[in-house]
């Protein structure tokens, strides 16, 4: 319920839903006399000090009227909700536990009435139920219903779609079981939720209904009847039909907003709060002069999100022309959010801090930022896991390569477009002139990939940063995408940023591996050193517990008891040592990254 | 890995099969229509004259509506009456219910289209700037402001904007008639009264579509690409939302035509929402059975058209769909 | 346990063509294949969850089982862990108890965690939880679907010791799916390749992995990625 008074809207719908339910429940006795009391001297009067909102053709007082008739309005709209609602889930249930013919029956005829406005049904309702409250109120429930329908059908079809429901009918479980412990249970927090929303809609086609006359009928008033008697006086006294209008106005909004925190609260589950530590401990020792040839140098790099989450910190990186570098970790170790940082791409409200951040001999802290966008716009080249995800899906293949070139080098549309033809033939796709003119969804996965590396190729890239390019993708077409960047990177002299879980993929394509572990660089070391040079227990413990086409398979695989900390919980020592055999009390203290042969770098006191 | 690979289906099939869909809503919509006088409690023609109408007269107008027929019969030459063109005659005024509903449709149908334009010219463009001002909570204020007003804007219903307007614009300043059709000036107020909350409506799922889009991937690597903001948002993510928000303007036009009953009660507006009012409280059932069938075939109408102007727009959406 | 000429058709598309693979009692059946090749919807069609025309033979097809690849997905993450572990059980209230426990302790897992929920528990312990589940039902044939691809490699080891373990200490049977050859060969007696919907080749691991008949199977090996081999 805390959510509720954090935003706004919550605050406006909670304080209004509630003054609605008081004045529905105190309303009748304080006001009640004085609505009925008839005033022949007083007869359809404006504003005055005695009648604020005037008076009606018996001299009545509207203000006493409107108060008194909030708790009609409300009582109607709650009992209309209440019979949509019931019906709606009996019929959106359903169904789950019919037979297949009986299901589709009723699933058509909820589609079916799902797309007649709720008016129309209400006043079909109403035409046969007859004038009055009884009418209005099951033409109303009669609109409601539908949506309900359609609301439990689609929550119990994503809930009977689930992995742990197919286990339950792997179990044994009779479907009526089913729809109680599974199904109902998981979307019952969903339907409660939306009721609100109903309700609001309720009373506002209550009092339409009202309002033209078909709800209602006198000597009984709601709010619709109230303002269908102010209204056929509006060019006389307009302040009569202010009065009812505005308790429709603002019942109906409290209940919307109310509804629609909650309905969002609902969509949204409950996300674990991100528990505040301590900060990054920086690398202590200075960042050294700048290194004139590397294509990429990265000192202190951190990455900081509000609540002192803190995934990435302090890492330092450098990567040479031509050389592919390998940064390799478990989900949750940081590594993704590195190569954001580089590209500049951390989604706000992350904050990156770098020591240095020098790409191509030129300081991205000090560049300009028309140049750092021609930079990176040409010299980085990205890209990501899901080919499927990394082209746009409306556009055609081709003008998203041409685009880059048409922005960043001036080239015009012809030119643009015979050069990406000719990039994704140099990365191997076949008929690159029709593929160009193909839309995304045309290609497979691997021509998806390919065509993202020759978007990247479009200018003249410095760096190719990979994020996981080939976990989405089959062995044999990963296999095609790994040979296509080694070549790019031979050809181009470009250095590429390999990022992977796969330890062993990493083996295969890189130079240099440089591991993760909870936001900081464990080991660097040479690919030739990761079988069996490793120094740091987790890098060794990752290559034992990786079996491959070698591993004896008659005795047990390695695996790392415990799990990696998340970045909320990385303490000041070293991460690992909880789940390192070989940790002492040393490891309470942060190893530095220290030199451990040639080209090979460590960080922990026991290696 | 999981994923079961779906069949493929042609793009004239999934046309076949909507309007097949849309024959059988209109069949069904027509036998409800044709129950409709049926389930009402007692005689209609009894209701509808009165407790004091002679004998001789209700009997006399009961075998004129046929109602004296069997059921399986009446139906019968219901369905071919209307499928004629033909709605039986008012039991008030005695003219024809065809040339009310000639009469009347195009002005309801007018006045939601014109309201449908406005909604989705104005809205799709807030809801894009409210999205990328918002994006991953930035600019709370702004944000809040928005989910609020909007969320205010879809509570209020029609008929209250149409007070408010007439109070307003009408009464108090005397800039637009207050009520009536006449030149371009007696659209202003009524159009208004009906756009506003669809406004507000396509402008939350605009900023939600647009939020989502700018998290994808491809809009990742379009801003490693350093793409000029204008060509990022305007070709990359735009036609991406277009599909969801189209799909809900549709949509709201058939509430929009629905939520035109009230605002042409409000402003006199002669069209068939006004009838329909005047026919069921004076209990004209005839009236009140051709204007909720026609109302009803429209909207199956206007959906079949979105259908299919999605379909053709998006094939992937339309074969992702039952 | 055979299945015989399964073939699972959606409409026009034949998913799973006329396959039939024998999985001898006790023993692990690796099944490796692409995405698209057919090997998820053979297991769904094998549990019953998808139909199919052909037949499952030599066993009770209600004493199938199948664990997920998901397992943050294949718990109700409203049902604590002991209650999904306790609702294949056809066991008296007052037994249940002590079989859940045993169930939790034969997966490695301590008997407190019965009244926990799954968010409260990593995807490895969740991936126990699921296999335990499965056990409950005392299964003659346990499906695994690519259990370890959602599971980070640290502890990937762990799940993959406990199904060599299952096998060795119950002699449960068990078709084993996964994309990836070098975990198939480690935990299969057998390995069925398939691509497009076929089996390609079917033979004990040691030959399937080290003499390869199927050119397809040969570029399936080939292609697995090898450390050091840069």
């Amino acid at each position: 319920m805390r959510h509720l008074l954090r935003s706004p809207a919550g605050i406006a719908g909670t304080l209004l839903v509630t003054l609605m339910v008081i004045l529905a429940i105190v309303g009748p006795p304080i006001w009640g006399a004085e609505a009925e009391r008839i005033d022949s001297t007083a007869i359809l009067q404006g504003v005055s000090a005695a009648h604020p909102l005037g008076t009606d053709n018996l001299g009545r007082d509207i203000l006493a009227r409107v108060l008194v008739a909030g708790r009609l309005s409300l009582a109607l709209a709650l009992l209309a909700t209440l019979i949509g609602a019931g019906a709606g889930v009996v019929l959106g249930a359903l169904p789950s536990v019919l037979p297949r013919r009986a299901a589709r029956l009723v699933t058509g005829t909820v589609n079916a009435l799902v797309a007649f406005p709720g008016l129309l049904l209400a006043m079909f309702t109403a035409v046969i139920a007859g004038l009055g409250a009884r009418g209005a109120v099951l033409g109303i429930g009669a609109a409601v219903a539908p949506g309900f329908a359609r609301l439990t059908q689609t929550l119990a079809a994503s809930v009977a779609g689930a992995d742990y429901v197919s286990a339950a009918r792997m179990l044994g479980v009779s479907r009526w079981r089913v729809m109680s412990r599974h199904v109902l249970p998981n979307i019952a927090e969903p339907l409660i939720l939306n009721l609100t929303q109903a309700l609001g809609g309720a009373l506002l086609g209550l009092a339409g209904m009202s309002f033209l006359g078909l709800g209602v009928q006198p000597p009984s008033f709601d709010w619709g009847r109230l303002l269908f008697d102010g209204f056929s006086r509006i060019y006389a006294t307009p302040a009569v039909a202010l009065g009812p209008a505005a308790a429709v106005a603002l019942a109906g909004i409290g209940f919307n907003l109310l509804g629609d925190v909650l309905a969002r609260a609902a969509a949204r589950g409950s996300a674990p709060e991100a528990k505040a530590t301590g900060r990054a401990v920086p690398d202590t020792g200075g960042i050294g002069e700048p290194d004139p040839d590397a294509v990429l140098e990265v000192r202190d790099l951190t990455v900081t999100f509000p609540g002192g989450v803190t995934p990435v910190r302090g890492l330092s990186l450098t990567v040479a022309p031509g050389e592919i570098v390998g940064l390799v970790g478990e989900s949750g170790s940081g590594k993704s959010l590195t190569a954001s940082a580089i590209g500049g791409l951390v989604p706000y409200p992350g904050e990156v801090s770098a020591g240095r951040l020098r790409l191509c001999g030129a300081d991205l802290g000090e560049l300009p930022e028309t140049e750092r966008r021609r930079l990176l716009g040409t010299s980085l080249a990205m890209v990501f896991q899901d080919p499927m995800a990394s082209l746009n899906p409306a556009l055609r293949v081709g003008g998203q390569l041409a685009e880059v070139a048409i922005v960043h080098q001036g080239a015009s549309r012809t030119e643009a477009g015979n050069r990406a033809v000719d990039r994704l033939e140099h990365v191997r796709v076949p008929e690159p002139g029709r593929r160009a003119r193909q839309h995304p969804h045309e290609l497979s996965g691997g021509m998806r990939q390919r065509a993202v590396i020759a978007m990247g190729l479009m200018g003249e890239p410095r760096l190719i940063i990979a994020d996981e390019p080939t976990t989405a993708l089959d062995v044999t077409v990963q296999r095609e995408i790994l040979r296509l960047l080694r070549q790019v990177t031979d050809e181009t002299g470009a250095a590429t940023l390999f990022i992977s879980h796969d330890i062993a993929v990493v083996g295969e394509l890189c130079h240099r591996v440089v591991v993760m572990y909870a936001g900081r660089v464990v080991e660097e070391l040479p690919v030739e050193e990761l079988v069996s040079g490793a120094a740091h227990p987790y890098t060794r413990a990752l290559v034992a517990s990786l079996p491959d086409m070698e591993t004896d398979r008659s005795l047990p695989l390695a695996s790392i008891p415990g799990r990696q900390p998340s970045p909320a919980e990385v303490g000041g020592g070293c991460a690992f040592a909880a789940r390192c055999e070989l940790a002492t009390a040393r490891c309470a203290e942060l190893p530095p990254l220290i030199s451990y042969g040639t080209a090979h770098r460590v960080a922990c006191w026991e290696a | 890995m999981a994923q079961t690979p779906r069949p493929r289906r042609a793009g004239g099939s999934f046309a076949l099969r909507r309007v097949v869909r849309f024959a059988v809503s209109l069949a069904v919509l027509l036998v409800a229509s044709f129950a409709m006088i049926h389930l009402i409690p007692g005689d209609p023609v009894r209701a509808s004259l009165g407790p004091a109408a002679p004998v001789e007269l209700v009997a006399a107008r009961r075998a004129a509506l046929g109602l004296d027929q069997p059921i399986p019969d009446q139906l019968l030459s219901y369905v071919r009456d209307v499928l004629g063109g033909e709605f039986g005659t008012s039991f008030i005024s005695g003219e024809p219910v065809r040339d009310v509903i000639a009469a009347r449709l195009p002005n309801t149908l007018g006045l939601a289209l014109l309201a449908t334009v406005v909604a989705l010219l104005v809205a799709v463009p807030l809801g894009m700037w409210a999205a990328i001002r918002t994006e991953n909570g930035r600019n709370r204020g702004t944000e809040a402001a928005f989910t609020t007003a909007t969320g205010a804007a879809v509570a209020v219903p029609e008929f209250l904007y149409s007070i408010a307007l007439v109070a307003v614009f009408a009464i108090g300043f005397g800039w637009f008639p207050p009520a009536g059709k006449g030149g371009p000036e007696s659209f202003v107020l009524p159009i208004l009264a009906l756009a506003i909350a669809p406004t507000a409506m396509i402008a939350r799922i605009s900023r939600v579509e647009t939020l989502r889009e700018l998290g994808t991937d491809h809009i990742r690597l379009a801003r490693a690409k350093r793409l000029p903001a204008a060509r990022l948002y305007v070709r990359h993510v735009l036609p991406n939302t277009l599909t969801a928000t189209l799909t809900v303007g549709g949509l709201l036009l058939t509430g929009l035509i629905a939520g035109s009953v009230l605002v042409e009660y409000v402003f006199a507006w002669p069209g068939l929402g006004l009838r329909i009012v005047e026919s069921i409280t004076q209990k004209d059932y005839p009236v009140a059975q051709g204007v909720i069938l026609v109302y009803g075939a429209i909207v199956l109408a206007v959906n079949l058209l979105v259908d299919l102007l999605l379909g053709a727009l998006d094939p992937t959406s339309a074969l992702k769909e039952t | 346990m055979i299945i015989k000429n399964l073939t699972v058709r959606f409409g026009a598309f034949t998913a799973v063509d006329d396959v039939t693979l024998e999985i001898p009692p006790g023993s692990i059946v690796g099944l490796v294949g692409e995405s698209g090749s057919g090997k998820s919807t053979l297991a769904r069609a094998v549990s019953g969850l998808v139909p199919y025309t052909g037949a499952v033979e030599g066993g009770d097809p209600r004493r199938i089982q199948m664990v997920f690849q998901d397992p943050s997905t294949s718990l109700d993450p409203r049902m604590t862990v002991g209650a999904s572990v306790a609702e294949g059980l056809r066991l008296p209230r007052t037994a249940r108890g002590p079989e859940v426990e045993r169930l939790l302790s034969l997966v490695s897992l301590p008997a407190e965690l019965a009244g926990r929920y799954p968010r409260e528990l990593s995807g490895g312990q969740r991936q126990r939880v699921a296999i335990a589940r499965a056990l409950g039902a005392r299964p003659e044939l346990l499906i695994a679907d690519e259990i370890t691809s959602a599971l980070d490699v640290s502890v990937q080891g762990s799940v993959l010791n406990l199904v060599r373990s299952l096998r060795a200490e119950f002699g449960l049977s068990m078709l084993f799916i996964s994309h990836n050859l070098a975990v198939v060969r480690y935990v299969s007696d057998v390995v069925a390749v398939m691509h497009e919907g076929r089996l390609v080749e079917t033979g004990p691991t040691e030959e399937v992995v080290g003499a390869p008949k199927e050119g397809y199977t040969r570029s399936l090996l080939e292609a697995v990625p090898r450390l050091g081999r840069g």
